[in-house]
């Protein structure tokens, strides 16, 4: 039996749940910490007789991700009613859009293995979050909070052919709609979401093979393993002389599998319809201009512009920009210091060690301090060693570095007489060690340096300690 | 289009509606007898003019970002057949083979 080659093409559906202050179709605050059905209302629970009214926000928020994405945004659109029956869902459907969804035909450029690839997407559109089962032994508990949160539902075309691609393009996305603010991005609260259709074909088939759909991951390592071992499923499916059956499968985290979930096939046949409880939506293209202008820098253009306008290497410049906050941290540190490249390395040293890349810009070190801080080396005032001293007790304490420089008498010594002092003290207790330099071991200089270091507590300016070093250790040649 | 015993065994799956034989033959009949007449009404070429979604507004409405106040709790949850601490309790869901 020949070798045959297979390729597998994934799909992505991604859900994000949308920051509005209340619901998509009610008032209810949609606040993710919050008791069991406080935040619910005759309208998301579904009671007769109640009108959905819609969120403008929510339009608003939906119009900016297809722009970034640059979808076309259809001037009218349409909600659809998308109907089955679960306890999750009051109504006994959920309203989303179908045939006329609110965006479409976009793309979204990813970054694998240095190579450029743009992924199209299909079509975003909105559609109200249903409620949260709780499975318990005899029971099953329904909290209603989360029916009727806006989200919004970004559908990729068949254009991923790896893990790696498919992990590429899920962070890219996240970063857009976070760096937008539409979305936190959170996937342990489930506001980032993400289901995925795998099919294999053999390489040089045209057609694709029948596809899977695997859903419930929650979080990128897990849409990664997923991917990989449905690819290998499906293979072996195929190698064994079998086909592929088209199905809905869920992914264990526990177990590192996928596995069928039966019961969801018939209940496919959604029977969509347009709902009669609202009106088409019309976006105005004077709208959509304004909202246009709103749009901010995104990851993308912010890395490009850091490396253009700061010189700094590809790798520095997309950590930087992994969160809006921390390039803005960057920008704010370089106004101070003016020396981007020590910004740079000392944000993603000292900083992302201690703080994390989230957490970084609303650290107690504020980027005023931190850029002082660097202000304070580049005016020679104090050591990087002592800076990193410095930078310790400002994580801790909040404290302007100037004061801790004050209260700790940190300044950098870099009076020459002073550091010829020290330095002869150091040849005269270490006259064995001179001798052996002179006798040839040069690598001991560096012996010398951190002796005389030590003696000045740390505040000598090393470019003066080597210099004066050198300088008497020749002259006693 | 014609209503089939098939489509009807279906449907009342998808609502989870239990039917007697007797029941799905005559809403069998009576479906199809309703879809023989929307199958009239598909003979008028409608294609030129629009659906009418309203009959005062050309367009929806929306309303701003503001939370306001949800329907108590103490309130809501005596409405639904039981509860237990907040919680809607439904019979176990459970994922029918």
């Amino acid at each position: 039996m020949k070798d045959t080659t297979y390729e597998p093409v994934i799909g992505l559906e991604v859900h994000a749940q949308l920051k509005t202050q209340s619901k998509i179709f009610c008032g209810c605050s949609t606040k993710f910490d919050a008791k069991e059905n406080e935040f619910t209302c005759p309208v998301c629970t579904g009671m007769p007789g109640c009108l959905p009214v819609l969120n403008k926000k929510a339009v608003e928020f939906s119009v900016k991700m297809a722009l970034a994405t640059h979808c076309q945004v259809n001037e009218r659109s349409i909600f659809a009613r998308k109907n089955y029956f679960y306890p999750d869902l009051p109504k006994g459907y959920q309203i989303s859009q179908y045939d006329q969804p609110l965006a479409q035909k976009g793309h979204v450029e990813i970054q694998v293995d240095g190579q450029t690839k743009k992924i199209r997407l299909h079509r975003i559109h909105m559609e109200e979050d249903a409620g949260k089962n709780i499975h318990g032994t005899i029971s099953s508990y329904v909290n209603l909070n989360r029916a009727g949160i806006p989200l919004i539902e970004i559908v990729s075309e068949p254009d991923v052919r790896s893990s790696q691609e498919a992990g590429a393009y899920l962070r890219e996305l996240r970063s857009m709609l976070r760096y937008l603010e539409v979305c936190d991005g959170n996937m342990e609260e489930g506001s980032f979401r993400c289901d995925v259709n795998v099919s294999v074909k053999p390489i040089e088939q045209k057609e694709f093979g029948t596809r899977c759909e695997v859903k419930n991951i929650n979080s990128f390592r897990f849409v990664e393993k997923a991917i990989e071992y449905e690819i290998q499923r499906q293979i072996e499916v195929l190698e064994g002389g079998a086909k592929v059956i088209q199905e809905t499968r869920l992914w264990d985290s526990d177990q590192n599998k996928t596995f069928s979930m039966r019961s969801k096939e018939e209940a496919h046949d959604y029977r969509y319809f347009p709902e009669p409880d609202l009106l088409p939506l019309r976006v105005a293209p004077a709208w959509v201009e304004e909202i246009k202008r709103t749009l901010p820098e995104l990851a993308k253009q912010k890395k490009e512009r850091f490396m253009k306008m700061y010189q700094l290497s590809s790798y520095d410049a997309s950590l930087l920009v992994q969160e809006k906050s921390l390039a803005q941290y960057f920008e704010s540190v370089i106004e101070i210091c003016k020396e981007p490249k020590l910004a740079s390395n000392w944000i993603l040293s000292e900083l992302l060690r201690e703080f994390g890349p989230e957490q970084g810009a609303t650290s107690p070190v504020t980027p005023q301090h931190l850029g002082e801080l660097l202000a304070l080396i580049v005016k020679g005032t104090i050591s990087g060693k002592i800076a990193k001293q410095i930078f310790e007790k400002m994580v801790q304490t909040g404290q302007a570095p100037q004061a801790i420089v004050q209260k700790e008498g940190l300044i950098q010594v870099s009076d020459v007489a002073q550091i010829e002092a020290w330095v002869e003290e150091v040849l005269k207790e270490q006259k064995a060690f001179v001798d052996k330099y002179h006798a040839g071991q040069t690598k001991l200089f560096g012996f010398f340096v951190g002796e005389v270091m030590k003696k000045s507590h740390g505040k000598a300016n090393p470019a003066k300690v080597n210099e004066t070093l050198k300088k008497k250790l020749v002259k006693g040649a | 289009m014609h209503i089939t015993k098939q489509l009807v065994e279906h449907l009342a799956k998808l609502s989870l509606v239990e039917l007697s034989p007797e029941e799905i033959s005559k809403y069998t009949q009576e479906l199809d007898a309703l879809m023989g007449y929307f199958e009239k009404l598909n003979k008028l070429d409608t294609s030129h003019i629009d659906p009418t979604f309203h009959v005062e507004l050309p367009t929806h409405v929306f309303r701003e970002d503001e939370v306001k106040s949800s329907f108590p709790r103490e309130e809501l949850l005596p409405m639904f057949p039981a509860e237990e601490d907040g919680a809607i309790k439904v019979p176990k869901i459970i994922e029918a083979s």
